[in-house]
């Protein structure tokens, strides 16, 4: 007996749609696996008093971006070309984007 | 109902049949649609949990983190600094931080050296280090092995690896490589009473943007740098605003776009003859625009359900190998990215939206004008 | 059966290629008959059928399908009638290449939504009857004419249709075939349906098969015996 098109190819969605489904159910296993892990990883994290993520190691810049000063990251003109692709995939760090003290008030610290 | 699902399967029937016919352009059309799902897929879950592990990670990073300017560049702190820092009221805890950087020209890779705080329980007696996984797996080492590393004073310094942190600590430890105090300063030529800077915690954390005020004032050659500082640099990486992602995602709505407008544009000879056939031999308009939906939204679904499922392997089940040579840049050493899933489906109803919808309508468009005209036309040949 | 009253067709109306079809056809055809239109070609003989067939609406005129009088029935009654009631043989064909000659035949019934079992069965008796059984899952682009034109046939009944009707059927076809193909016409009258044909060729024309010629020129009827 033919198969008809129909009937295969809703097989092959129903195939397609537990594999899609079953994504869920393997995060959710996943999840319950690693968490644990990521728990011990920030108890480390505390004691080792770091600041940073381990993702680019290129410069110190990139390596640690949450404490670079306000001359050394993106040392040419902040929109210029980035050296590194990491330069374009993570932004500077949001206190050197702020402005500081505005110039036509009164300081807290007397000039 | 009977009826309507078997009329829905009859168009399916011809419409899979119709696909078949041009079985290489259309096999091409889904594999890059799937290519393109799979990788707007990739990014938005390596991204979500990347940024969810940093959030929650780096919340226990310490709460203030003084630095002291020289010139604008971050220096050396002394330790009397230390003093000047306890004397103001809230600090709980205080201590300086030595860490540095060295190159290894043998991998031409960077690594970062530290000495643990007091009190840590890792064995960094003189001579002995504990380094990061994948400075392991870089240099190909084992506990018990002595490794070599030339200082820039010239001279050579030999350790003995004593313990290799956890896999599951390559995102924060990589690169690490934990060392005694003396052994820290005699290796860096370090001035004995500096520090690279200072840690610090406070007794009640809402009292900290007043401590660090105060600190600015106190110590007015220094700078503080907060945790929420450092959460909120890692909020934003892989922002769909940041260069490469940018690039990617609009990338990715030309692609549909084109592959709409192209289906949209009009039908071949062919097409308009068999729609002509099909109302001739009693198919009505709406069964025309009903099939011709089918035919988008096969494909689109397919291309939707392959490229999620292959996204979620990739990122999830094989560290997402396919990003290294992106996010690898001029690093060496590169963290296996063990992530824990997160799994928005309101990101998810999105990207389907964007795939499905508007190829299934697109193949709809043209058809309308040529399943609305008349059939006699098909008598003439 | 079908009662055809001063019906005109035209084409292309207010524009300088203004033509008309049909000129005023006044024609009543009873069931069970076999009529053949003869003329030569531009007197609206392939017209007529469409209008008849309610493939395309006239310009004026009225039709009447078993009393009713169909001529503004919306588009998808139409269908919903073209469909129960008539089963086209066209010309040329125009059968979906790339399908098999079996989903060929079930085409029609698609729209329909019955129950897939039945129908393949029944285009399986069609194809049987037709001797075309052993090509049931060939391509049609692979049929020879003949083959090709008892599937065309085949098609035309799956609905099991009241009238058949036929462009010019023997144009593509030999002496031999032309044979077959009336003796299939036969059949079909015999099974009680109403045939409508169009044809220039006298071989058709002149058969026994065909009970009553109606003869057209620029639109217009001219003859009917």
């Amino acid at each position: 007996m033919t198969a008809r098109n129909s009937t295969r190819t809703l097989a092959f969605f129903f195939l397609l749609g537990t594999l899609f489904l079953s994504t869920f159910a393997d995060a959710a296993w996943l999840r319950e696996k690693r968490t644990p892990g990521l728990v011990r990883v920030g108890s480390l994290t505390g004691q080792l008093q770091l600041t940073d993520l381990c993702l680019f190691t290129e410069a110190r810049y990139t390596r640690h971006p949450s404490q670079a000063d306000l001359h050394s990251a993106f040392q040419d003109h902040p929109d210029a070309f980035e050296h590194f692709p990491s330069g374009s995939l993570l932004p500077p760090p949001p206190s050197l984007a702020t402005p500081h003290a505005n110039l036509d008030r009164k300081t807290e610290v007397p000039d | 109902m009977r009826t309507w699902i078997e009329k829905q399967k009859y168009l399916i029937d011809f419409t899979v049949s119709s696909l078949a016919r041009r079985k290489v352009k259309n096999l091409g059309l889904l594999a890059i649609y799937t290519l393109i799902v799979f990788l707007l897929a990739s990014v938005m879950l390596f991204t979500d949990s990347l940024r969810r592990e940093a959030a929650l990670v780096l919340a226990h990073s310490p709460e203030v983190i003084v630095q002291r300017m020289v010139a604008g560049r971050h220096d050396l702190i002394p330790g009397s600094y230390l003093d000047k820092i306890g004397s103001v009221r809230g600090v709980q805890k205080k201590e300086g931080r030595l860490w540095g950087y060295y190159y290894d020209p043998a991998l031409k890779a960077n690594y970062t050296f530290m000495v643990p705080p007091t009190g840590m329980a890792v064995d960094v007696a003189p001579g002995r280090i504990v380094v990061g996984p994948a400075l392991a797996r870089g240099v190909g080492l084992a506990v018990h092995d002595r490794v070599w590393f030339h200082a820039y004073t010239g001279k050579l310094f030999s350790f003995v690896v004593t313990e290799i942190l956890p896999g599951e600590s390559e995102l924060v430890a990589a690169d690490l490589v934990l060392m005694s105090e003396p052994d820290f300063r005699a290796f860096f030529d370090y001035p004995s009473g500096q520090y690279t800077d200072i840690a610090l915690s406070v007794a009640n954390p809402q009292e900290l943007h007043t401590i660090a005020a105060k600190l600015a004032i106190r110590l007015p050659d220094s700078r503080t740098i907060l945790r929420e500082e450092i959460l909120r640099t890692y909020e934003s990486i892989f922002n769909w605003r940041e260069g490469i992602v940018l690039a990617l995602l609009s990338g990715a709505i030309f692609a549909f776009a084109i592959f709409a407008l192209e289906k949209a544009a009009g039908l071949s000879a062919d097409e308009k003859r068999e729609i002509g056939i099909l109302k001739a031999i009693g198919w009505e308009t709406g069964d025309v625009i009903k099939m011709k939906f089918w035919e988008g939204a096969l494909i689109s679904l397919t291309a939707f359900l392959l490229g999620y499922v292959a996204a979620y392997l990739h990122v999830f089940r094989s560290s997402s190998g396919l990003f290294e040579p992106v996010l690898k840049g001029w690093s060496t050493l590169y963290p296996r990215f063990q992530l824990v899933p997160v799994v928005d489906g309101f990101q998810i109803a999105t990207l389907f939206f964007f795939t499905v919808f508007p190829y299934a309508i697109a193949t709809i468009v043209p058809i309308w004008r040529a399943a609305v005209t008349d059939p006699d036309s098909v008598m003439r040949g | 059966m079908i009662e055809l009253s001063d019906i005109r067709k035209g084409f292309n109306q207010g524009r300088h290629n203004e033509f008309w079809a049909l000129n005023g056809i006044c024609l009543t055809v009873p069931a069970r008959q076999v009529v053949a239109f003869f003329g030569p070609s531009g007197s609206g003989k392939t017209t007529l059928l469409t209008v008849v067939g309610c493939l395309a609406r006239p310009t004026s005129g009225r039709v009447r399908l078993k009393e009713q009088d169909i001529s503004g029935y919306p588009e998808r009654f139409l269908t919903a009638i073209r469909r129960r009631t008539f089963g086209f043989i066209f010309q040329q064909f125009n059968l979906i290449r790339g399908l098999s000659a079996i989903d060929n035949i079930m085409l029609p019934a698609y729209p329909l939504g019955g129950e897939w079992r039945a129908l393949r069965h029944r285009a399986e008796s069609l194809l049987d009857s037709l001797r075309l059984g052993h090509r049931s899952a060939a391509r049609v682009e692979w049929l020879s004419g003949g083959e090709q034109q008892r599937v065309a046939i085949a098609r035309a009944l799956i609905n099991d249709p009241e009238v058949v009707i036929a462009d010019e059927p023997t144009a593509n076809l030999d002496t031999a075939l032309s044979k077959e193909f009336l003796d299939i016409l036969e059949a079909l009258a015999g099974q009680g349906r109403t045939v409508l044909l169009t044809s220039h060729d006298p071989f058709v024309v002149e058969s026994s098969v065909v009970q009553r010629v109606v003869t057209l020129r620029d639109g217009r009827i001219v003859g009917d015996n």
